[in-house]
């Protein structure tokens, strides 16, 4: 038979055929289809394999809990592996591949694992594949790792985009069938902002599928409703807040220009209304898994949604009157039920009457012991012994309400003994759970649960897509695994993609016969977010690539750019971290030109980065004085001074210069990389611990624009912009550049008369090209953070590679800075024992015995001679550079006892990077000691 | 999980810093002793009622005492530090 | 009935229906008294357990659990076993664990699936090239094995991360080819079905629930089973240390905090080794089964209720994005969250306690999976012989307080920078 589609009947539209192919063969749908529902209206009946034995699989259900029909959708960069057909929108050109076999689905290789399974039981890896124990990853993992896994990565890039937003409501209604959909007109009727979210790409959900129901359609024109199709709500959160992922484009073949494939929506509900509905269970009976044999609901669906014959001669089995409601429907549609087999001893009225009605033999009583035929069902064994031919066996084992979000917050689902199922326990707050995800299944259920056959050949599966059988779950109840949990994890019960959606129940269900303990005792496995599996692109929204994060720029980059700097990341700034003349090609090159001009004429760089904090009132020196190590009071307006800040734990924590623009009003720099840190810092300083204090800060980081002028003709640059003289560590608030606000500071981290001026933010761009065309007689150059380094290498001053987050001030040679007087942050906690253990490594300066040998950040200290064992480690190199001056490399480290070795040699040992160097110890300040330079 | 600003109103807990354990007490002044090691590292770490700090990094900047049960995060109360 | 686990055993029950299997461990009623008493029926807990049996002779043993065993963080972690650590009292620690690991099925007959797949930790600028050349250095100086790779090398393993177009570029990384990942369950599995042959008596469903002392000297728990008399009492309940350890009536420098770890669907082989992100806190590597298993940061705030909120699960994935853009179309099949014992310096804690005969295994943060050898190993050592292992020796209380920390990140006393 190569079509099975129905004359009349459904809701596809007949007038709008869709080609689409699949495993390379080419079929027609039509629209209104699924990717299952126009396959098995093609006649294909056959759509995968499972996972471990790979077992021939038909298609199982007809929504998201579907466990064998899992394909690969589209091609190329766009592969999406483990798609289950039952929820893809049928589209034109759509393209499918069968997974998991090889080298046809038809003829796979793999199901020899069938002949194995003896073997295969559930957890057979944990008994063995010990010996020989370097086997394991030569040999049994990698063909374990080949074999395991289902459908194929693309293993590029994702061509597609998404996006992410948010939304509040006062209701979110979560299931468009006939609860949700009341629900939702209900609510917004009544004024309430409403959303209603569908998986679905049509309202109506259950209403479809069954029989003269009509799908209602009159949400009508409410302003304050929104209807939300192609969305699943995946999770539940905290705070009434639900993730739903909105499929934007994927019943497209590609998405439209512009158009993001998928969109994460955070809805913020003040109440949820739950009404998911229910799914379905499979009947365990022997080999129960071939293709053929579906869920009586799905069978409905198939027949009343999609205009399907799933099949031509049927057989149903329910032990619950969703059977008489199978058998009917296919009755209407013209196919033949040739049994309504039914475990009750005594059927319901409504059961005798459908069989009746559609002339089938009703077996009461009685259950499928097997079906047969491998690639299709072809026949059933019954338990009385009598064999009927059939190609669709529709099964009901009863209905599990969809309560998964119920539980995301920790609500543990209860037991209902009259409707065999668990129902919704604790909710998460505001929600309630309405219609059949409730566990009102309304009249005509009449559930006699069964949860197994019994006496049964062939393989009786619980979970499909994970090879889980009757005898796996009897086997983790003799090993011991008998908390719910364990079975999981002992056999996978759950595991695979579907997470169990129709397998659980039925799963713990045995393992409660068998330990004789009842289901309530037993209790279910913890629902965990997302409801259905959920593309990682869609929670990732555009932060991908060069959006990941945030790029932050100062005023100054264009015209760095057009200077030839190449750019590094520094946090999320960028910064030049050298000039490129032309001509030059290397960092060395570039860096060493740089670092001559500062030294020997006048260089320029933007500092702009730098944190800047505001900080006035009148107690705003009695607040730095606590928070800094050293004093401020003392400080006179006009002047800078460098300032350490600890951690309370005593550590250093940040450093760099404040400024004292008047009496009652300070200006804090901080180190890029800890300006938000220290500025969190700062503010729970005053807020929390010491509200007392009369003092408001505000972070000016990215009002000012701030540049750096070094070398001897620093000055003569300087003198072209204002005749303000400023003495060492001075500042002065003046105009620049026919009235523009600047502050001039006298600093220096080079060694070499610098200043730095800064302008608001907008001027930054005129101030550099300003200083650029006044410096030109003087030879000015743009450095960069290679030449900052090696500058302040040079001098010994410290940056991150040793404020570390693990050294003390002692360790950095500026333990002197700690005021005796005064309390501080980390003051008290710096005097511990291992703080001031004369042991500790400090900061030395380090040079190698023979020129031109090479160092590197991250080698460790040894001393000269002894073995390179951890018991011989004195320390480590935090900071290199090449000093074009002394010609030769030069670092700071830390070293044990570091001060009293000044002169001896150690090695420098780098055994990751293949060297080890002898090195001798040294001052850390390498250039100018004396600070003439500075002064002169 | 979202968090009422006084200032700023209902706003989720991404614009929020953490600030931890909102009973403990800074000993100014005091001598290093067990004062010193409550303050820094010890914590009652309940599970049910906390009272944390939470700081609205990016909104108004506000230090707030919250009341959060570390079981369900539900949050019983937020309110500003003590002026 | 069948016990000992290899292919011949396996062949032989595969015959006969399975029906000679033992249970893994017995469920067998609480004695009134024990020589010693372990709280926590986790992977530390069972090991502790094992080891106190196997290598100290002690045979009067109970683990009590609350739950099912391995219901914590053991059967909640990204399996990811490593001894890449910087500092001088941890690398032997954990190199000593890793060194358990690799003979571990032999020595329990339990197939844990120890994978030593390589974990690589990648590195984006030079002061964190630097940062990782100083750890690599300090592993191979303690005779762990690190190498340095650069960019291309890792382009050459990794083809698919994001090498064009990042925000944070790739430079290289530090790979240890030892490190990999475990079958998480199974080692609580395994640990336990080991102790249980000798004796040690697994409690599920055993829920301490107060700390008898008297005369400052721990006697006793009770649990929802009744009062245990105990000679010594371990307690390793991580995530629950500061509950367990508030019945003393001690307070520890730990916060509980929820870490997140996420589950794709089953997929054929992509990615080989452990990878992490160096911009940000992502990390990623792929079961047997298939499953990319991957995760991030901790959220941050106190909580004991094992799921997370979604800043972080977004900022997860924006990272696994940002590291490799394959990721957008396969999906996310569960998340969920552990309890993490924070430590104040983000090191643990083994030791004695001010009480007599109580002790202390707590602080894991999110990394004690991998220790879960020889955190047992050295408990054990220390319960049996009343003195700290010499690799244990720095997981003291009282570091805090002497100042002797163990700040690997540097970070101080603020657990979420750990």
């Amino acid at each position: 038979m190569t079509g099975r589609r129905l004359a009349t009947g459904g809701t596809i539209d007949r007038a709008r055929p869709i080609a689409f192919h699949f495993d390379g063969q080419a079929y027609r749908g039509f629209a209104g289809d699924t990717l299952a529902s126009a396959l098995l209206g093609a006649g294909v009946a056959l759509v995968g394999r499972s996972f471990k034995y790979h077992r021939p699989r038909g298609i199982l259900s007809a929504g998201p809990e579907e466990p064998n029909a899992l394909v690969e959708l589209r091609d190329g960069a766009r592969r999406e592996p483990n798609t289950r057909a039952t929820t893809v929108e049928l589209h034109d050109g759509l393209v499918a591949t069968s997974q998991n076999r090889w080298p046809s689905l038809r003829h796979d290789v793999m199901a020899v694992n069938g002949l194995l399974s003896p073997i295969f039981t559930a957890g057979f890896y944990y008994k063995t594949f010990m010996w020989p124990a370097a086997f394991w990853e030569k040999v049994y993992e990698p063909l374990i790792r080949r074999a395991a896994g289902l459908g194929r990565a693309a293993a590029v890039a994702d061509p597609d985009h998404y996006e992410k937003a948010t939304a509040f409501c006062d209701v979110l209604v979560i299931g468009a069938g006939p609860a949700g959909l009341d629900a939702a007109l209900v609510a917004a009727r009544a004024g309430d902002r409403v959303i209603l979210a569908e998986q679905d790409f049509v309202l109506g959900g259950r209403l479809l599928s069954e029989r003269g129901r009509d799908p209602i359609a009159e949400l009508g024109d409410l302003p304050n409703l929104r209807v939300m199709t192609r969305t699943t709500v995946t999770g539940v959160y905290d705070g009434g807040t639900y993730a739903a992922i909105e499929r934007v484009a994927d019943h497209l073949a590609i998405p439209g220009q512009h158009q993001p494939r998928q969109r994460l929506w955070r809805l913020v509900a003040r109440r949820a209304v739950l009404a998911a509905g229910a799914i379905e269970r499979p009947l365990a009976f022997g080999d129960n898994d071939r293709p053929g044999v579906m869920l009586a609901g799905a069978v409905r669906t198939y027949v009343n949604r999609f205009g399907v014959a799933p099949g031509s001669r049927a057989v149903v089995f329910a032990n619950n009157d969703d059977g008489a409601r199978t058998v009917a429907d296919l009755h209407a549609a013209g196919i033949e039920v040739a049994a309504l087999v039914d475990p009750r001893p005594v059927p319901s009225a409504a059961t005798i009457a459908a069989a009746q009605a559609a002339n089938a033999r009703l077996a009461a009583g009685v259950s499928i012991q097997r079906a047969r035929g491998r690639l299709g069902v072809r026949d059933v064994e019954l338990s009385d012994g009598t064999t009927i031919a059939c190609d669709l066996v529709a099964m009901s084992g009863g209905w599990n309400p969809t309560l998964h979000l119920t539980s995301h917050l920790g609500g543990k689902p209860r037991w209902d003994e009259k409707i065999a199922s668990f129902v919704p326990g604790g909710l998460p707050p505001g929600m309630t759970v309405v219609g059949a995800a409730a566990g009102d299944f309304g009249s005509g259920y009449e559930i006699a649960p069964l949860w197994r056959v019994r006496g049964t050949r062939g393989k009786s599966f619980v979970d499909f897509q994970n090879d889980v059988t009757v005898d796996d779950v009897a086997l983790a109840a003799r090993e011991g695994f008998r908390a719910v949990e364990h079975l999981k994890r002992y056999t996978t019960l759950g595991m695979a993609t579907d997470q169990g959606k129709t397998s659980n129940v039925t799963g713990l269900a045995i393992m409660a016969e068998l330990t004789g303990r009842g289901i309530p005792a037993t209790g279910t496995t913890t629902f965990r977010p997302p409801f259905t599996p959920a593309a990682i692109g869609a929670f990732a929204g555009h932060h991908r690539g060069r959006d990941f994060r945030p790029t932050r720029r100062t005023p100054m980059h264009g015209w760095a750019a057009e200077q030839g700097a190449v750019f590094v990341e520094t946090g999320l700034w960028l910064r030049a971290q050298y000039f490129l003349r032309p001509g030059e090609s290397d960092w060395l090159t570039a860096t060493n030109r740089e670092v001559r001009a500062v030294r020997e004429a006048v260089g320029l760089c933007d500092v702009t980065t730098l944190g800047k904090i505001d900080i006035q009132g009148a107690d705003a020196a009695e607040f730095l004085d606590r928070v800094y190590v050293n004093g401020w009071k003392t400080l006179p307006v006009g002047r800078c001074r460098y300032g350490l800040m600890l951690r309370e734990d005593g550590f250093a924590f940040d450093d760099g210069t404040t400024a004292r623009l008047g009496p009652e009003h300070f200006l804090m720099t901080t180190t890029t990389a800890n300006a938000g840190t220290v500025w969190r810092h700062l503010e729970f300083c005053r807020k929390v611990l010491w509200p007392d204090l009369d003092v408001q800060m505000t972070s000016v980081t990215e009002q000012w624009a701030q540049v750096a002028l070094a070398g001897p003709r620093a000055p003569d640059v300087l003198a072209r912009l204002t005749d303000v003289s400023l003495p060492h560590m001075g500042l002065a608030e003046t105009t620049i550049m026919d009235g523009i606000e600047a502050r001039l500071f006298r600093l220096s981290f080079s060694g070499e008369r610098a200043y730095e001026i800064a302008v608001p933010a907008r001027h930054g761009e005129a101030l550099v090209r300003r200083l650029m065309a006044e410096g030109d007689a003087f030879g000015i150059t743009p450095y960069g953070l290679e030449a900052i380094g090696l500058l302040r290498l040079e001098k010994g001053h410290v940056v991150g590679s040793e404020l570390n987050g693990q050294t003390t001030a002692g360790d950095l040679g500026l333990a002197r800075m700690m005021s005796a007087k005064k309390d501080f942050i980390g003051r008290v906690m710096a005097g511990r024992p291992a703080l001031v253990d004369p042991e500790r490594p400090v900061l030395v300066g380090l040079k190698p015995r023979e020129p031109g040998a090479i160092l590197a950040g991250g080698a460790h200290l040894l001393p000269q001679g002894a073995v390179a064992t951890a018991a011989n480690d004195q320390g480590y190199v935090t900071s290199v550079g090449y000093s074009p001056q002394l010609g030769s490399w030069i670092a700071l480290g830390l070293l044990a006892r570091g001060r009293e070795r000044l002169g001896e040699t150690v090695r420098a040992y780098d055994p990751v990077r293949g060297r080890d160097t002898p090195v001798e110890v040294v001052s850390p300040v390498f250039y100018d000691p004396e600070g003439s330079r500075l002064h002169g | 999980m979202r968090l009422t600003c006084p200032h700023c109103g209902n706003r989720g807990i991404e614009e929020f810093a953490y600030g931890g354990d909102a009973d403990r007490r800074r000993p100014d002044g005091e001598p290093f002793g067990q004062a010193w090691m409550d303050y820094v590292y010890l914590r009652r770490n309940p599970a049910g009622a906390h009272r944390e700090w939470w700081y609205h990094a990016s909104g108004c900047r506000a230090w707030l005492v919250v009341t959060r049960d570390t079981t369900t995060h539900v949050v019983a109360s937020v309110q500003e530090v003590a002026r | 009935m069948t016990d000992r686990f290899s292919i011949f055993t396996l062949l032989g029950e595969a015959l006969s229906g399975h029906r000679g299997w033992k249970p893994q461990w017995r469920d067998p009623a609480p004695k009134p008294h024990y020589d010693v008493v372990i709280v926590g029926g986790g992977g530390h807990g069972l090991a502790t357990a094992y080891y106190l049996a196997s290598q100290h002779g002690i045979g009067n043993i109970a683990v009590v659990e609350k739950g099912w065993i391995g219901s914590g963080n053991v059967g909640r972690n990204t399996t990811i076993v490593r001894s890449n650590y910087l500092l001088p009292g941890n690398i032997p620690f954990y190199e000593w664990s890793l060194k358990l690991w690799e003979g571990l099925e032999q020595d329990i007959n339990y197939n844990a699936m120890v994978s030593q797949r390589g974990v690589l930790n990648l590195y984006h600028s030079d002061g964190q090239r630097d940062a990782y050349a100083r750890r690599g250095n300090a592993m191979r100086l303690h005779g762990v094995d690190a190498e340095l790779l650069d960019r291309d090398a890792v382009r050459a393993k990794l083809p698919f991360l994001d090498f064009d177009n990042a925000r944070f570029p790739i430079m290289g990384g530090l790979l240890q080819p030892r490190g990999g990942t475990v079958r998480h369950d199974a080692v609580a599995w395994g640990y336990a079905r080991a102790a249980d042959r000798r004796g040690v008596d697994i409690l599920q469903n055993c829920e301490v629930t107060g700390i008898r002392i008297e005369g400052g000297r721990a006697t006793g728990v009770e649990t929802s089973r009744g009062f245990i008399g105990a000679g010594k009492i371990g307690l390793a309940c991580a995530g629950n240390s500061g509950r367990v350890a508030a019945m003393a009536g001690l307070r520890l420098p730990i916060e509980s905090h929820v870490l997140t770890a996420f589950v794709s669907e089953g997929l054929k082989p992509l990615i080989d080794c452990v990878v992490t992100f160096g911009a940000g806190h992502f990390y990623i590597s792929q079961s047997d089964k298939g499953g990319l298993v991957f995760g991030g940061s901790i959220d941050g705030y106190n909580s004991y209720a094992q799921r997370g909120n979604l800043p972080i699960i977004e900022d997860v994935c924006e990272e696994g994005m940002a590291l490799m853009p394959a990721l957008g179309r396969l999906r996310m099949l569960r998340h969920w969250g552990g309890v993490m014992d924070m430590s104040m310096d983000g090191s643990p804690i083994i030791d004695r306690t001010d009480i007599g005969g109580l002790y202390l295994n707590a602080g894991w943060c999110i990394g004690g999976f991998k220790a879960t050898p020889a955190s047992g190993w050295c408990f054990a050592h220390l319960i049996a012989r009343d003195e700290p292992h010499r690799v244990a020796a720095a997981y003291r209380l009282d570091r805090f307080a002497t100042g002797r920390l163990l700040d690997e990140a540097g970070a101080g006393a603020d657990v979420a920078l750990h």
